[in-house]
């Protein structure tokens, strides 16, 4: 490369460098000096870590994350590939309603959770008609579990049926008439195939449901996800210290994933979203 | 084609997923529009007051939401697509590195994010009550996919390879980035820039932090009403956003179609 040609794309690349630096990087670094400007100091990090609540509070957003992951993976791997390999009529119409909700913003996914299951929900007034029981259970950790699920499913859908349409289908063909059953194709076949994509749809899945807040905010329950504990601690207590060392723990977990999964998938994890 | 057993069961799943994405939001319609949801649709009749008292209540949300989004696209058209060509043009270690540190602000939680802006500018004049704090975070966060919407294309088109044949014409850089590289990259141009506009008009997680009484968006406005207001009316609100949000949905899923298209060329 010339000389000129390496002045031009940094000066290309300048303005949004100079963006980044002052209201990420520098914001990040001044988040970490206040992490530890509190009475604790710098062992306001260590103390969060020792503190029950905050480390039951990180435990059950992992906890809540990795359910979330798993169960989108298998529901939006299913119903993925099955949109990928048959063709049918309505399959464009059955496409077009998985994908709808995929930007649909936490808080409105909250609220979709309680017309479902909350008071005056859907499940509790056809529940309420067969048993004459209520079921209600929006403002519990099954609440939040299905918000997390309905804005996980859409996007992974779609990256599943984009990798399971470069599979060749002669592939599983050629299993199937050497005598495999339907499980081995499965576990010999597809789930290989599909592995990268599936590594990257789950890395991104799991990153929103550790930052998802909306959601949980919209459901308005005592369920101390990391996000809501953040806020409770910054908007209620004012702790700053505490509530900045807390995102810098759920930041750099959720960066961690991440960055973990793109190196599993060999650089094939795009950003999450 | 015969069909086996394994494909009603498999239609069957589908169906059944696709309704529990659906369902809810039928019902979130139909209630906005309901005189009183507690009796039904059918006993209580249909009713747009609801709507009217939303737009009484909220149009100030909504306006300033559309704005905010306007102008993160602005930014994210001028930040990004800069970049986007420095990538297409030079792949390697640095670029690896830009590309890296341009994803973070999406791989970290909105929540963190905000609560770093707050730290950082919160106190630096009036710039927290303003309207432009909140555009810094919503480019922040958006940036990224402008920039790999717009990449994706550039490389899909062999940009490098046809620019270097107007260089070799003589072609000056704003020639070429006005003749060549842009109409090449028009489809990630359009691509990202729906993408950035739906991400900024639903932003949450982060413009919860920024936002103060006076800088409302609507995602806030919405969670207000979840919270303060009567089921209908937060339904009434919600098919607001619904309308300005699933046209721009359908035109992404298009655009991005097309886009992909171009990339596996």
């Amino acid at each position: 490369m010339r000389r000129a040609d390496a002045f031009t794309l940094a000066a290309l690349v300048a303005p949004a460098g100079a963006f980044l630096a002052a209201f990420f990087l520098l914001p990040l670094v001044l988040m970490l000096r206040a992490g530890a400007s509190g009475p604790g100091g710098i062992g306001t990090y260590a103390a969060i870590l020792a503190e029950p609540r905050y480390l039951a509070s990180l435990g059950q957003t992992l906890l809540l994350a990795a359910t979330v992951t798993a169960a989108t993976l298998v529901i939006s791997g299913v119903a993925g590939a099955f949109l990928a390999r048959h063709h049918f009529p309505f399959r464009r119409l059955l496409v077009a309603m998985l994908t709808l909700p995929l930007a649909f913003p936490g808080v409105v996914v909250g609220f979709l959770v309680i017309l479902l299951a909350g008071r005056q929900g859907l499940i509790g007034q056809v529940t309420m008609a067969l048993t004459g029981e209520r079921l209600v259970f929006a403002y519990s950790m099954a609440g939040l579990f299905l918000g997390y699920l309905y804005f996980s499913i859409p996007r992974t859908v779609l990256t599943v049926m984009a990798a399971a349409e470069t599979l060749d289908p002669a592939l599983e063909e050629a299993a199937r008439s050497c005598g495999a059953s339907a499980w081995q194709v499965l576990r010999d076949v597809l789930i290989p195939g599909l592995r990268p994509a599936l590594l990257a749809a789950g890395a991104i899945c799991f990153a929103t449901a550790m930052g998802a807040f909306g959601t949980a905010f919209t459901l308005a329950t005592e369920i101390a996800v990391l996000p809501m504990v953040i806020y409770a601690e910054f908007t209620v207590s004012a702790n700053i210290a505490v509530a900045a060392a807390l995102s810098f723990l759920l930041g750099a977990v959720t960066w961690a994933v991440l960055a973990l999964a793109r190196t599993a998938a060999g650089g094939t994890v795009a950003a999450a979203g | 084609m015969r069909r086996g057993l394994g494909f009603w069961a498999g239609l069957l799943f589908v169906a059944l997923v696709a309704a529990f994405l659906i369902v809810p939001v039928v019902l979130s319609v139909l209630a906005g529009v309901t005189e009183n949801y507690q009796r039904g649709i059918l006993a209580s009749g249909v009713t747009l007051a609801w709507l009217t008292r939303v737009l009484d209540l909220y149009a100030h949300t909504i306006r300033l939401s559309l704005q905010i989004a306007l102008a993160t696209l602005a930014a994210t058209l001028v930040l990004g697509i800069p970049v986007a060509y420095a990538l297409a043009r030079h792949q390697g270690r640095a670029a690896r590195l830009i590309e890296e540190a341009l994803v973070m602000p999406v791989a970290i939680p909105g929540i963190a994010t905000g609560l770093a802006l707050i730290l950082a500018w919160g106190a630096v004049g009036d710039f927290r009550s303003h309207w432009t704090f909140i555009l810094a975070g919503h480019v922040l966060f958006t940036l990224p996919f402008m920039v790999r919407s717009v990449l994706a294309v550039m490389l899909g088109v062999g940009l490098p390879l046809l620019e270097e044949g107007a260089r070799s014409l003589g072609a000056g850089l704003l020639w070429r980035f006005v003749t060549i590289v842009i109409p090449n990259a028009r489809p990630g141009i359009v691509s990202g820039s729906l993408m950035v506009v739906t991400l900024s008009l639903g932003e949450f997680n982060m413009t919860l932090l920024l936002h103060t009484p006076f800088t409302m968006t609507l995602p806030v406005g919405l969670a207000d009403a979840y919270a303060s207001m009567r089921l209908e009316i937060g339904s009434a609100f919600t098919l607001v956003f619904l309308v300005l949000i699933v046209p721009l949905l359908v035109a992404l899923q298009a655009a991005a179609d097309r886009a992909a298209g171009i990339g596996k060329r």
